[in-house]
């Protein structure tokens, strides 16, 4: 079951929304519709479910109603239209008290301008959430200490909002949120008012966290590299309208119309990198010298389901299967050449990444990057995406 | 013909309108019928404030006035010293003042002006933040509320002197109405302002996580908005300090009464004696509620 399922959502800012959203449905846009009846769409019509654990990641441009979507999720805005259901409650139609104790046990909220209590310490800040719900004074300083602790601030927790940097603020955001142990997380450009570097310690950090925690994190946001490095699956959203929702692969591949690709396009490193400079160094075995022996145990080293065979001069021949290596070894044979397949995908050392990904779209193995019928390297999937999201430092290009 | 009847209505009107402005309407009338009910029908409220309130404040004058003046300029004095952060001029400035104050055989008059301030501007305070609240979380409560602010502000002092009288008798007591109708306006509006100024995302935040209408405005609402609420606090104190003399028409005692009967004799020594007093008064009441606001802001 879905944590978050989202039907029919609309929110429609004005008097005449009756109207506004007849308009709507007759296939009016936005800004006709301000014009006629003076109501500003924010959302128009969002359908989506979030599974558990899942890093759901919402992006459009300025305006395109992100803001207003997260806050109908925990009804800081009262939606006009449609349901929102959290573990199979429905938020629109609850009352005051128990949509109280949702945002009081389920959901979290981390804001793009941190929104601290600035008369609150860092500690104080962190217990509000537990403090509202009426927890002793023992117990929510000790759990709020342990969420600054995974945030890094476990030092700072009789400093003042005002003495942190911008990074560290956005910490005790995250440590206010995580402190009454939410099921759902929602971040608001958590983490656009931080400078770039700094951003990216963010990122990580929250993946980091993410691997321990398993919430279930509806991140807003409207930088597509951030998007893509930490989200699990992304919606696009165009004047209120989610246009598409997919894994960040897909949501590359292909676009689900022009906004998309506009918004994609706006990653043109995809066309300025090359296969040489995301590929790895592949995992090999010599055909001459190695037997199924030896390929099973690299393969089961470093968690492959397949490994590439070269010769002696790394002369690329082609690959074996983990399967076919334990069979070969359960029937004894000795020669990779027996079971060796030879259907890799090869591209050479300019191919652009924008071209990779239609090729690496549908191989079962990685792509191999090949210059003269020598193996130079390996592309992976997630390196592709990585790059994007990376800028043009990648990890791992000494093949 | 077509003009002949426009001549005629026109004439009609003219006479009518003259009919109309030559009668006054009874606004004077119905306003001392209005507050002749008020004292009638209120009189269980009235007289008992005008009577035990009367007494408790005038005892408390003169409980003050009573206790020896150097334990009270001390005390000022000390005050002064730790409110303004330990620096020096405003306690010398307050013990200077105050010793002056003493020595022109004014200290028993201090006494009740510095009381009629205390007890007019609590008033204010403890009435008009609530006010100021019910203001800031309902738009219709403001729509109603501001005009009377206005009215209360800007109304002549002297023309609810008269219905003070009337409901509280002379002394003290109508003193302290007088003042709380004009000093009350600056601690609502800025209560008001204060409240409806704090930033959306924190507001947004404490109901994020769940806090009810209540928790918002004690943990978030009313700290947040505390700078701006002494501000109004400090210009209510002022405002009512501002009302003795005109409170001393009505018969409070105090500084007022001698700068008005200055006034009456025409002495400008005396008068500018008292007059000084009271601007004594006022800005060490001022610079210790500015204080008090710096302090812990
Ligand atoms: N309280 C409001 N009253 C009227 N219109 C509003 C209100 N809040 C948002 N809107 C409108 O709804 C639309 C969506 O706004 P929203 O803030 O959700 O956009 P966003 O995608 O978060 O943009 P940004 O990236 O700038 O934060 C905008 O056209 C905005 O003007
Ligand atoms: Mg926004």
């Amino acid at each position: 079951m879905p944590v978050i399922k989202v039907s029919n959502l609309s929110k429609i800012f004005g008097k005449k929304t009756k109207e506004a959203q007849r308009l709507l449905d007759e296939g009016y846009s936005k800004e006709e519709i301000l014009e006629k009846t003076g109501c500003t769409v924010g959302v128009n019509r969002a359908s989506f479910e979030v599974e558990e654990g899942e890093v759901f990641v919402i992006m459009g441009l300025s305006g395109s109603g992100k803001s207003t979507l997260v806050r109908l999720l925990n009804r800081l805005i009262e939606p006009t239209e449609g349901d929102v259901e959290i573990d199979g409650e429905n938020l629109a139609t609850m009352n005051k008290e128990d949509l109280r104790n949702i945002r009081r046990q389920k959901m979290s909220m981390v804001f793009q301008k941190f929104a601290l209590f600035p008369f609150r310490t860092v500690l104080e800040n962190t217990e509000f959430g537990l403090e509202v719900q009426g927890v002793s004074k023992e117990e929510r300083s000790e759990k709020a200490r342990e969420a600054l602790e995974l945030v890094g601030l476990g030092s700072f927790v009789d400093q003042l909002p005002s003495q942190l940097s911008g990074g560290m603020q956005q910490r005790v955001g995250l440590a206010r949120a995580l402190a009454n142990d939410p099921e759902v997380l929602l971040m608001d450009e958590a983490f656009s008012a931080l400078d770039p570097l700094i951003r990216k310690d963010m990122q990580d950090e929250l993946l980091d966290l993410q691997e321990k925690m398993q919430k279930t994190i509806i991140f807003i946001t409207h930088d597509l590299d951030e998007a893509l490095r930490i989200g699990d699956r992304i919606a696009l959203m165009k004047d209120g309208s989610i246009v598409q929702i997919g894994s960040p692969e897909e949501i590359l591949i292909n676009p689900a119309n022009d906004y998309v690709e506009k918004f994609v396009e706006d990653v043109d490193r995809s066309k300025v990198l090359t296969a040489e400079k995301i590929m790895k160094r592949p995992e090999t075995v010599n055909i001459d010298k190695h037997g199924p022996r030896v390929a099973l145990e690299r393969i089961r080293e470093q968690g492959l389901s397949s490994i590439f065979v070269t010769d002696r001069s790394r002369n690329l021949k082609g690959y074996v299967t983990a399967d076919d290596v334990s069979e070969a070894r359960k029937q004894g044979k000795s020669d990779l050449r027996e079971i060796l397949r030879t259907d890799m995908p090869k591209v050479d050392k300019e191919t652009s990444v924008h071209d990779l990904f239609d090729i690496i779209h549908d191989s079962p193995v990685p792509v191999t990057v090949v210059e003269d019928g020598k193996l130079r390297g390996i592309i992976v999937r997630g390196s592709i995406i990585a790059a994007l999201a990376n800028g043009s430092e990648v990890d791992g290009n000494d093949a | 013909m077509m003009l002949s009847m426009t001549k005629f209505t026109l004439l009609s009107f003219i006479t009518s309108m003259e009919e109309f402005f030559g009668n006054t309407i009874p606004v004077a009338e119905g306003v001392d019928r209005f507050v002749e009910w008020i004292t009638e029908t209120f009189n269980w409220f009235f007289d008992p404030v005008k009577n035990d309130f009367g007494n408790l404040i005038e005892n408390f004058a003169e409980l003050l006035a009573s206790l020896p003046a150097s334990i009270v300029i001390l005390l000022a004095v000390v005050l002064a010293y730790f409110l303004s952060g330990r620096r020096f001029a405003l306690p010398v400035f307050t013990l200077v003042g105050l010793l002056f104050i003493y020595n022109q055989q004014l200290w028993e008059q201090l006494m009740f002006t510095f009381t009629l301030v205390l007890v007019a501007s609590f008033i204010s305070v403890i009435v008009g933040i609530p006010v100021g609240i019910l203001m800031s979380k309902s738009s219709l409560a403001e729509a109603i509320i501001k005009p009377i602010l206005d009215f209360m502000q800007t109304m002549p002092a002297f023309v609810y002197l008269i219905p003070a009288v009337v409901f509280f008798g002379i002394g003290m007591v109508p003193g302290v109405f007088a003042s709380f109708i004009f000093a009350t306006p600056p601690v609502v509006r800025f209560t008001n302002l204060g409240i409806r100024q704090v930033s959306k995302e924190l507001v947004e935040a404490s109901d994020a996580f769940g806090a009810t209408g209540k928790q918002k405005l004690f943990k978030v609402e009313l700290p947040m908005a505390k700078t701006t609420i002494m501000a109004g606090i400090n210009q209510t104190v002022m405002l009512s300090l501002s009302m003795v003399v005109i409170a001393s028409m009505i018969g409070a005692p105090g500084l007022g009464r001698d700068v008005l009967s200055a006034l009456q004799r025409a002495q400008e020594g005396p008068g500018f004696v008292a007059g000084l007093s009271i601007v004594i008064l006022a800005i060490i009441i001022d610079r210790i509620t500015q204080n008090l606001n710096k302090g812990k802001a």
